[in-house]
């Protein structure tokens, strides 16, 4: 391996491969098909392949940690690690994902195009393995809550299916709850070791018990582990989410998805094992799980249900052994995981096809199959003999380990006797319906009344159940041979710390845990023997279903939801703006009367003519407006008054590149709701003074005057110390190179903030192109009084002074741009300019002159304006220095002196052009609109 | 100075509110103007009035807070495009409701 192929690119490669290739199996669907299945079995089997170079240095013992510091501060860096214990689920992710891959295209629905199925079946795939690889806690939280949301499309594949859609909800919410009690717990858990990278955390774990906030970070940590590993009581969700296409129940709900809680569990084992409560409470839940759903499974008659309370009694019994908390009962924990997810996904494969085959999977109607598909039913029954824990197959090897576990506890706590009694009786259910999966369904005469004629499924559909069951086999009869390398270094890694002497062999002697088997299978046969007086009992019993009362709870609460945004939102602005300007003044009001009076004041200074001329003509306008607004026209004059007065005021405060922004911007308002006028009626008909309109003046009242009183105290105060802008004054010209200090903060120090805003601006554009895009109005013959609009579109007179004006008006904004870095002036005045310049043109002498010589396509000049900006941003990048950095130098130009050239002045025309697009679509956009309506009315 | 710029924003967002919350869209459109007008002069004042002192380096001795200004002077030009904006929904709502009210309701 050379030098490039290190181990950490290797590891990399194995998320940033799932990630980036998933969406293969889309792309390639319309060739079918089996291009599809190719494409995700390639990804998988290229995740397989890296990780099987890496594993024999993880195998002998080593660790691997790569990746790189991103924002260290706040723990954030996407680190991985690889070590046995994420070795081993790796393995089982890609390996048993690689045969969902093969089963899957035999068994969903042939008209199906199944890209987007392995495409969020990779998605999964990849967040599964960016949980089980990431070294830090963040990144493996992020992961997690990818496993829920994709989890979720997985199980409503047959979205148009009401069980499935509710069966997938009813996941999303208990494990998507389950992981923001998660966030909550790893974050306490980084804040009590004081990073959230594993390496630290695994070796403070003496630190983190001792911590005063140990019991909550362990229980909101356990809450997400039991919800992911469906633990009681949130175990509900699995057999809802059984309404899933049976290859996602195989993969999700029995090898991978449940066993990421487990894996948590397993991970964090040093950092949080080891202590009273962590006995109690994962032990506890685990007992219960095991017991209570071993008992469920008993009497599902539906197959996947079974399963599925059996998986959720097998997951109960691996956290159990996590709870026992010694080094034995983790090494079988581990190995309790290996085995479940063999057993298990052949299982689920095995009761996909009697699905498949009979169109049904009701134990009271399929009955009698081993006549019929003697070969699958033979590979079921050994698995399923796996899962019962029949000696020589793999889970008779760790639940033996398990019996042996419960009674080296009975040393060590006051109810010795009970773990084993426990560990029996959970044995013997197992053993219960085990027999009845394989009885009802393989034996018990013949099949009842089936939609389909069950027989062999194709020859490939049945291999990965094959492969599964060899491998049940090979473990359960050699296990030193074939699993123990993996299941040390997993263990060991678990542990952090030497493994515990053990053997692992299908013979021991005759011991306990021989007898606990022996009683066991017996005692199982025994309750199956029993089932029909027990079936009669369970259906006395009250049902209870958790499923339905979340879907009663949810309904309630989007009723509610519903009812309370009614409450403030019945759909009128009005009412909405009203309410919001309420709020706006109690809050307002509240901070304003509950601040501090502090005493001391600066003296406001004089006041002179100009000024209050200046207020006066600004009250004249604005009252003018808000009284006479029903005579829009005149309304709209008298606000421009308002505007110009602002720009005066800019100029007289010492802001003269606000003043001319504004006097621009002013101009094309105007301009615009002057078009807009030409459409709608120019005057409203007078009405009474309505109780609202009385209303609304106080409410306005009150804000304006609020806004007043909050100006006045802000400017009448002392201003805060502040050294921003000391800091932009000072280093204006030796860091920005212009002496202009507003237009170098635009440019070049907030310069992000300013692509930012020309990005808002862009997408006004698009959105205005959207809005009047075939937008169709009537245009009017007459104004408000009966007057004709003259029918001359183009008046020679305004045609004849607008052309010989387009030059000098682009030589001032050439001017205003070229020195806005040193004097006001810059991008948005002169964008603001020319877009106004070439419109002038635009009304004055009509689209047919006009549009030839405009700028073309709008979306492309944006598109160039805002690579200008961010391509000088990321060519700052090629320097080394820092996204959106400038440089600058001197030019000497003829004419117009010395110009200091920023590379921000390239930035400042992405400014420019965006902003001449954005002016330039708008109000042309709308000028057109009348020849639109004018073509379309000759048309007719 | 500071009591009529005070009295300019009071008087600025008074007619803005009261235009806002008009029933037709054109009023609504002019309250919105003033509205920015007067938020704008607020965030202005927020770096305190000064007289004769504009932000170039090397054309005084004092200098006016040159940030409020970059501030004022994006919100201006994003004024601008939210105005034209609803410039457009505003004829599309009356283009498909025939008529001018803010709270026309859909046809279900």
């Amino acid at each position: 391996m050379g030098s490039f192929l290190n181990t950490g690119v290797l590891l990399a490669a194995i998320p940033a491969t799932a990630f980036g290739a998933c969406g293969l199996p889309l792309a390639l669907q319309r060739h079918g098909r089996i291009a599809a299945a190719l494409a995700a079995a390639a990804v998988m089997a290229t995740c397989l392949g890296l990780l099987l170079t890496l594993a024999p240095a993880v195998l002998a013992g080593g660790v691997e940690v790569h990746g790189w510091r991103w924002l260290p501060a706040y723990g954030l860096d996407p680190r991985l690690r690889l070590d046995g214990l994420g070795l081993l689920f790796a393995l089982l992710i890609c390996g048993i994902g690689l045969l969902i891959v093969l089963y899957a295209a035999y068994y969903l629905p042939r008209h199906d195009r199944l890209g987007r199925f392995y495409t969020v079946l990779l998605l999964f795939m990849a967040a599964m393995l960016g949980v089980v690889l990431a070294e830090n806690l963040l990144l493996l939280l992020l992961c997690w809550e990818i496993t829920s949301l994709s989890s979720f499309l997985l199980v409503a594949y047959h979205g148009g299916n009401r069980e499935s859609r509710g069966g997938a909800r009813l996941a999303l919410a208990v494990t998507g709850g389950g992981g923001l009690a998660l966030l909550a717990g790893l974050l306490l858990l980084g804040g009590i070791v004081g990073s959230h990278d594993l390496s630290a955390i695994l070796a403070a774990g003496p630190r983190i018990r001792a911590h005063p906030l140990y019991l909550p970070t362990l229980i909101l940590i356990l809450v997400g582990v039991f919800t992911k590993s469906a633990q009681f009581p949130f175990h509900f969700w699995l057999p809802g989410a059984m309404a899933a296409p049976t290859p996602v129940s195989a993969y999700l709900h029995s090898a991978t998805m449940v066993k990421a809680g487990v894996f948590l569990l397993a991970r964090l084992y040093p950092a949080l094992g080891g202590s009273e409560p962590w006995f109690w409470l994962v032990g506890g839940t685990g007992a219960i799980t095991l017991l209570y759903a071993a008992a469920m499974a008993l009497f599902r008659y539906d197959i996947k249900g079974l399963l599925a309370y059996s998986t959720i009694s097998h997951l109960g019994l691996i956290i159990l052994l996590f709870g026992l908390d010694t080094p034995l009962s983790v090494v079988a924990g581990v190995f309790h995981i290996i085995n479940h997810a063999i057993f298990k996904a052949s299982l689920f494969m095995a009761a996909g096809i009697v699905d498949h085959e009979c169109g049904t999977r009701d134990m009271r109607r399929v009955n009698g199959l081993f006549k019929r598909m003697p070969i699958t039913a033979t590979l079921a029954i050994v698995a399923a003999g796996a899962m019962a824990g029949v000696p020589l197959l793999n889970g008779f090897l760790s639940k033996e380990m398990f019996f042996a576990e419960t009674i080296a506890h009975r040393q060590l706590t006051v109810f010795g006797w009970l773990l084993p009694l426990l560990a029996t009786v959970a044995g013997m259910l197992a053993v219960a319906y085990s027999a009845r999966f394989v009885h009802d369904v393989f034996f018990n005469g013949e099949p009842v009344d089936l939609p389909r004629q069950p027989h062999e499924p194709p020859r490939w559909m049945r291999a990965p159940i094959e492969l599964l069951v060899v491998l049940c086999l090979l473990v359960g009869i050699f296990p030193e041979w074939t699993v123990a390398p993996l299941l040390d270094a997993a263990a060991g890694a678990a542990l952090q710390s030497p493994l515990p002497p053990f053997q692992l062999a299908v013979w021991h002697g005759f011991n306990p845990p021989l007898l606990m088997s022996v009683l066991a299978l017996a005692g199982g046969v025994a309750i199956y023997g029993w089932r029909l007086p027990l079936y009669a009992w369970h259906a006395t019993l009250p049902s209870l279903h958790p499923g339905r009362i979340f879907e009663r709870l949810h309904r309630r609460l989007a009723n509610a939801a519903r009812r309370a945004v009614a409450l403030i939102d019945n759909g009128s602005p009005r009412r909405h703006n009203a309410l919001f300007f309420v709020f706006l003044l109690l809050l307002g009001g509240w901070a304003f009367f509950s601040a501090p009076a502090d005493g001391s004041r600066v003296p406001v200074q004089a006041v002179d003519t100009a000024a209050l001329g200046a207020l006066l003509a600004l009250s004249i306008g604005s009252i003018g407006a808000a009284v006479l607004h029903r005579h829009r026209l005149l309304a709209l004059i008298l606000v421009s008054i308002v505007g110009l007065t602002v720009a005066m005021s800019f100029i007289r405060l010492s802001a003269p590149d606000l003043a001319l922004t504004q006097l621009a911007v002013e101009t094309g308002t105007i301009v615009l709701m002057l078009l807009m006028l030409y459409y709608l009626p120019n005057r409203e008909p007078p009405r009474r003074a309505a109780p609202r309109a009385i209303r609304d003046l106080l409410l306005a009242l009150a804000v304006g005057g609020g806004l007043g009183m909050v100006t006045l105290r802000m400017l009448t105060v002392p201003p805060p110390v502040d050294a921003l802008p000391a800091f932009y004054l000072q280093n204006a010209v030796p860091g920005g190179g212009g002496a202009n200090a507003v237009n170098v903060i635009l440019v070049d120090f907030r310069g992000f903030d300013t692509l930012g805003e020309i990005t808002v601006l862009a997408m006004v554009a698009l959105a205005a192109q959207a809005l009047l895009d075939r937008l169709l109005l009537k245009a009017p013959r007459h104004d408000a009084d009966g007057r004709r609009w003259a029918t001359e579109a183009h008046p020679l007179f305004l045609a004849m002074l607008m052309r010989p004006l387009l030059p000098l008006a682009l030589t001032v904004a050439a001017y205003l741009f070229l020195r806005g870095h040193q004097a006001p002036g810059g991008g948005f005045v002169a964008g603001l300019i020319t877009g106004m310049a070439l419109t002038m043109q635009y009304l004055a002498n009509g689209i047919a002159f006009a549009q030839p010589r405009l700028p073309g396509h709008p979306t492309r000049s944006l598109a160039i304006g805002l690579l200008l900006a961010g391509g000088v941003g990321v060519a700052s990048g090629l320097f080394g220095a820092p996204f959106l950095t400038s440089a600058h130098g001197h030019v000497r130009l003829p004419l117009l002196g010395e110009i200091e050239l920023a590379s921000a002045m390239i930035f400042d025309l992405g400014v420019y052009v965006v902003v001449v697009t954005v002016v330039l679509t708008v109000l042309t956009g709308l000028g057109g609109l009348s020849s639109r309506a004018r073509r379309h009315e000759e048309e007719r | 100075m500071e009591i009529l710029l005070a009295v300019a924003v009071a008087v600025l967002t008074t007619c803005g509110v009261f235009l806002v919350l008009r029933a037709r869209t054109f009023p609504v459109l002019l309250g919105l103007t003033l509205l920015s007008y007067a938020v704008n002069l607020f965030l202005f004042a927020s770096g305190r009035l000064r007289i004769d002192a504009p932000p170039l380096i090397g054309a005084g001795a004092i200098f006016a807070d040159p940030l409020p200004q970059a501030l004022v002077l994006t919100a201006i030009v994003i004024g601008f495009g939210m105005s034209a904006y609803l410039a457009m929904l505003a004829l599309r709502a009356l283009a498909a409701s025939g008529s001018d009210r803010v709270d026309v309701r859909p046809e279900p």
